[in-house]
């Protein structure tokens, strides 16, 4: 029953056996245009949009194609299927290091590499292009009266426990087992505290639900089916939480995850030098200003990372590859599912 | 064909300096650039070893299987190096596990405690590897383990290529240094011997003194032969003195007992004829006498002007001398001598007797060559640092002839008959004036006759 939403995604997902599934995908800039550039991304269109439509401005001649996919959807294309793509991007660090690991980034021009911070880019082919924080979504109509908001997982556990009526059901989470994102937020809680096993054992018996992406959690706390929601791309949160909504975004002060998002130029990107070009936009003073409004300031500026030290970066270096492997994943999903399901 | 000259040893030394120089810096470079790709692979080898052995005993068993729990910090620790890309296997029993099915195995299996290293192609790179075997009880029954990683080595590449660039700059900048010191090594090696070179060549061909320049003991047999020869020389010049000396003293007197006798027969003679003869024969033994003289002189001044003398002699009182040894003869053809000496007397520096026999030809020639009756102005005279001798007659001129081709060895002008001579008086005076450092002229005067011109340097 947790399982039914992801049992449908995996279903659409290994029915057409040779193609990965799309969930959306849009044309930009003009009909006839000479040359196309094809972006396969993990970003809601709506978020691109504005990126898409400043850089067209600037290239008349150019028309662009908008693919969106699930972050495994995007590995799946590039890796198993070869589809061809000029740029790449994923909120899946751990899936594009793989990628790029096993030889499917083209070498990016050193111009476009060679200003960025040593932990914005692994060597010349995979690129940075914004950081954002992993939240806790909780609705204010949730918490007793006089209760601050919780600052730390240890409030967090603390609260869930001592309210298991009002938390009962409606608590939100990624499922690991579906979801590249909440697979690496799960491996990466880890590495940096076993406060998640806690966590995880707590929202078992608070039966809390899994879903496959951020979007989704987020309507569950707009419509009043969940008060609470733990590792939501802050990104999201930002733009669909109007403050009217009573949904607090709370970063936690022992520590927050904060993602990378990635890109690259497949070695068989068709346009390879159009994929270059968009890509150098998105990390230009102006691309930047563009996301920053689109996330409605979500995105983080790396110089908040000396700020707010508990802002977490995940490091992009092939550590990540480590969770990957199969018997290693197939443990943690194990040790996971044993949390979530003592009852 | 003309066999190549060798090169200037100078040359010869720097371009064997450089040349050595350039080998030693692209030895440096060759070692630097393999010594640093042994030592970083042997690093990063040790570093891919443990953390293969690490994986593989981080290996357990579990209920229903085995369980692996790989480490992040194990991967970043491998990649961290150079960022280099990283690949993992697992096998048991024989088939892959997890990890890249596809990665290459290692060409003999490890045994438990070693890992094994090998290089491989993989995808579109080459991979450094270890593997690693263990055995794990699965299922109650001993399973063979295999355990590889992978690593690119692009970063130790990197590296070493920049260590053997700096090998290289290091070896150019030796080679640098070693030009300018090569040169200065070269000049100093060969100091000593330009220097004897330089001490011989301003010697000059007239010194024959031992060469006494302190030499490099290397030098040491050349100079000793130069010496050798030098004291050859002298002797064989000290012999020709001495033989010249004693050929014209022994054909000298004779002539002198000679020309007596002669006279005497003459006295008695009573014929004509018998007594033109014997007078005859008196002229000849003069001019004999004379020769023998001239030749004497000739030789002691080519000798002597070897000697380089540097006495102090005062050419007033040697030119009034040579005067009054003259008086009877100038006396016997109503000549007069007249000599005109400056108030204080001059000081020249040479050799006395050269400049005797200098002056003595002069005066000789004016009296020989002047007709009866006539008269011989000698002035000595101080000119601009040297002291000038004039000796002027009323006698036959030069006849046409150059001053060069009188001062020729045995030549005589073409308007000396019936005077006594040898060829050798002008070029006695022309060689002496050369030896003192001084000068000879001869002059046509104005209304018949010689001016003869000796000038020798005053000293201090």
């Amino acid at each position: 029953m947790r399982h039914a939403l992801a049992a449908v995604v995996w279903l659409i997902a290994a029915l057409p056996a040779l193609a990965f599934e799309v969930e959306a995908e849009r044309r930009f800039g003009p009909e006839g245009a000479a040359r196309q550039v094809r972006v396969l991304a993990t970003t809601d269109i709506g978020f691109f949009a504005p990126l898409a439509e400043a850089f067209l401005a600037q290239q008349p001649g150019l028309s662009l194609h908008y693919v969106q996919a699930a972050s495994t959807e995007v590995h799946r294309a590039i890796d198993a299927e070869g589809a061809g793509f000029d740029l790449v991007i994923s909120t899946a660090m751990d899936l594009q290091m793989k990628l790029a690991n096993d030889g499917f980034a083209r070498a990016l021009p050193s111009d476009l590499v060679e200003g960025l911070p040593g932990w914005a880019h692994w060597r010349d082919r995979l690129v940075s292009i914004a950081q954002e924080p992993a939240t806790l979504l909780i609705a204010e109509s949730a918490l007793p009266e006089g209760q601050p908001l919780p600052r730390s997982r240890r409030d967090l556990i603390a609260l869930l426990r001592d309210h298991p009526e009002v938390f009962d059901r409606r608590i939100g989470t990624y499922d690991p087992q579906v979801s590249g994102v909440g697979y690496l937020f799960l491996t990466q809680d880890d590495r940096l505290s076993d406060s998640i096993w806690r966590l995880a054992e707590v929202m078992g018996r608070l039966n809390a639900r899994l879903y496959c992406c951020s979007g989704l959690m987020i309507d569950g706390l707009l419509s009043g089916e969940l008060v609470m929601a733990y590792n939501v791309l802050g990104s999201y949160a930002a733009a669909n939480l109007p403050p009217e909504s009573g949904v607090r975004a709370i970063l936690l002060e022992d520590f927050t995850l904060t993602l990378q998002r990635t890109a690259m130029v497949p070695v068989n990107a068709p346009a390879p030098d159009l994929g270059a070009l968009l890509l150098g936009f998105i990390l230009s003073p102006q691309g930047q200003a563009i996301q920053m409004q689109a996330s409605a300031d979500a995105v983080i500026p790396a110089e908040r990372f000396a700020s707010q030290p508990w802002l977490r970066p995940i490091r992009l270096d092939p550590g990540l590859l480590s969770s990957l492997d199969g018997m290693t994943r197939q443990r943690f999903l194990a040790e996971w599912s044993a949390a979530l399901d003592q009852l | 064909m003309a066999p190549r000259a060798p090169a200037s040893l100078r040359r010869r030394l720097l371009i064997q300096l450089i040349a050595l120089s350039a080998v030693l810096a692209v030895a440096l470079y060759v070692a630097v650039r393999l010594g640093a790709e042994r030592a970083s692979e042997a690093t990063l080898d040790s570093i891919l070893g443990a953390a293969t052995t690490a994986i593989a005993e981080e290996l357990r068993s579990v209920e229903g299987g085995t369980e692996l729990d790989l480490s992040p910090g194990t991967f970043s620790m491998l990649s961290a190096v150079g960022e280099e890309r990283i690949f993992h296997r697992l096998d048991i029993s024989g088939v892959a596990v997890t990890g890249y099915a596809d990665l290459p195995l290692p060409p003999r299996p490890p045994s438990t405690l070693e890992p094994v290293f090998y290089d491989a192609p993989y995808r579109d790179t080459d991979l450094r590897l270890a593997a690693v075997a263990r055995s794990l009880m699965i299922e109650n029954r001993p399973a063979p383990v295999l355990v590889i990683m992978g690593q690119t080595r692009d970063g130790q590449r990197a590296i070493a290529q920049s260590l053997a660039n700096r090998a290289a700059a290091l070896g150019l900048a030796v080679f640098l240094v070693a030009v300018p010191l090569s040169l200065l090594a070269a000049g100093s090696l060969m100091r000593p011997i330009a220097n004897l070179a330089e001490a011989v060549g301003r010697r000059g061909g007239h010194d024959l003194r031992p060469v006494r320049h302190p030499a490099p003991t290397e030098l040491k047999p050349l100079v000793e032969q130069l010496n050798a020869f030098i004291a050859r020389l002298r002797q064989t010049l000290a012999q020709t003195e001495t033989f010249i000396a004693e050929a014209a003293h022994h054909i000298r007197t004779p002539l002198a007992t000679l020309k007596s006798e002669a006279e005497m027969a003459l006295m008695q003679a009573g014929d004509e004829p018998t007594r033109a003869r014997l007078r005859g024969m008196i002229r000849a033994t003069e001019e004999s006498a004379r020769s023998a003289g001239q030749l004497l002189d000739h030789a002691t001044v080519l000798f002597r002007a070897d000697q380089r003398a540097q006495e102090r002699v005062d050419p007033g009182a040697m030119v009034a001398a040579l005067v009054e040894r003259f008086g009877p003869t100038a006396d016997l053809k109503d000549m007069e001598l007249r000599l005109d000496l400056p108030a204080a007397p001059l000081e020249t520096l040479g050799d006395a007797v050269l400049i005797e026999a200098a002056m003595r030809n002069l005066i000789d020639n004016a009296v020989k060559y002047s007709p009866d009756d006539s008269s011989v102005q000698i002035t000595l005279a101080a000119e601009g640092g040297f002291a000038r001798l004039d000796v002027r007659d009323r006698g036959r001129g030069l006849g046409g002839e150059t001053q060069a081709t009188l001062e020729r060895r045995f030549h005589r002008g073409a308007n000396v008959a019936g005077v006594v001579g040898s060829g050798l008086g002008l070029t006695i005076v022309a060689e002496t004036a050369v030896a003192m450092g001084g000068r000879f002229a001869l002059t046509e005067r104005e209304g018949g006759g010689t001016c003869a011109t000796l000038w020798l340097p005053l000293s201090g």
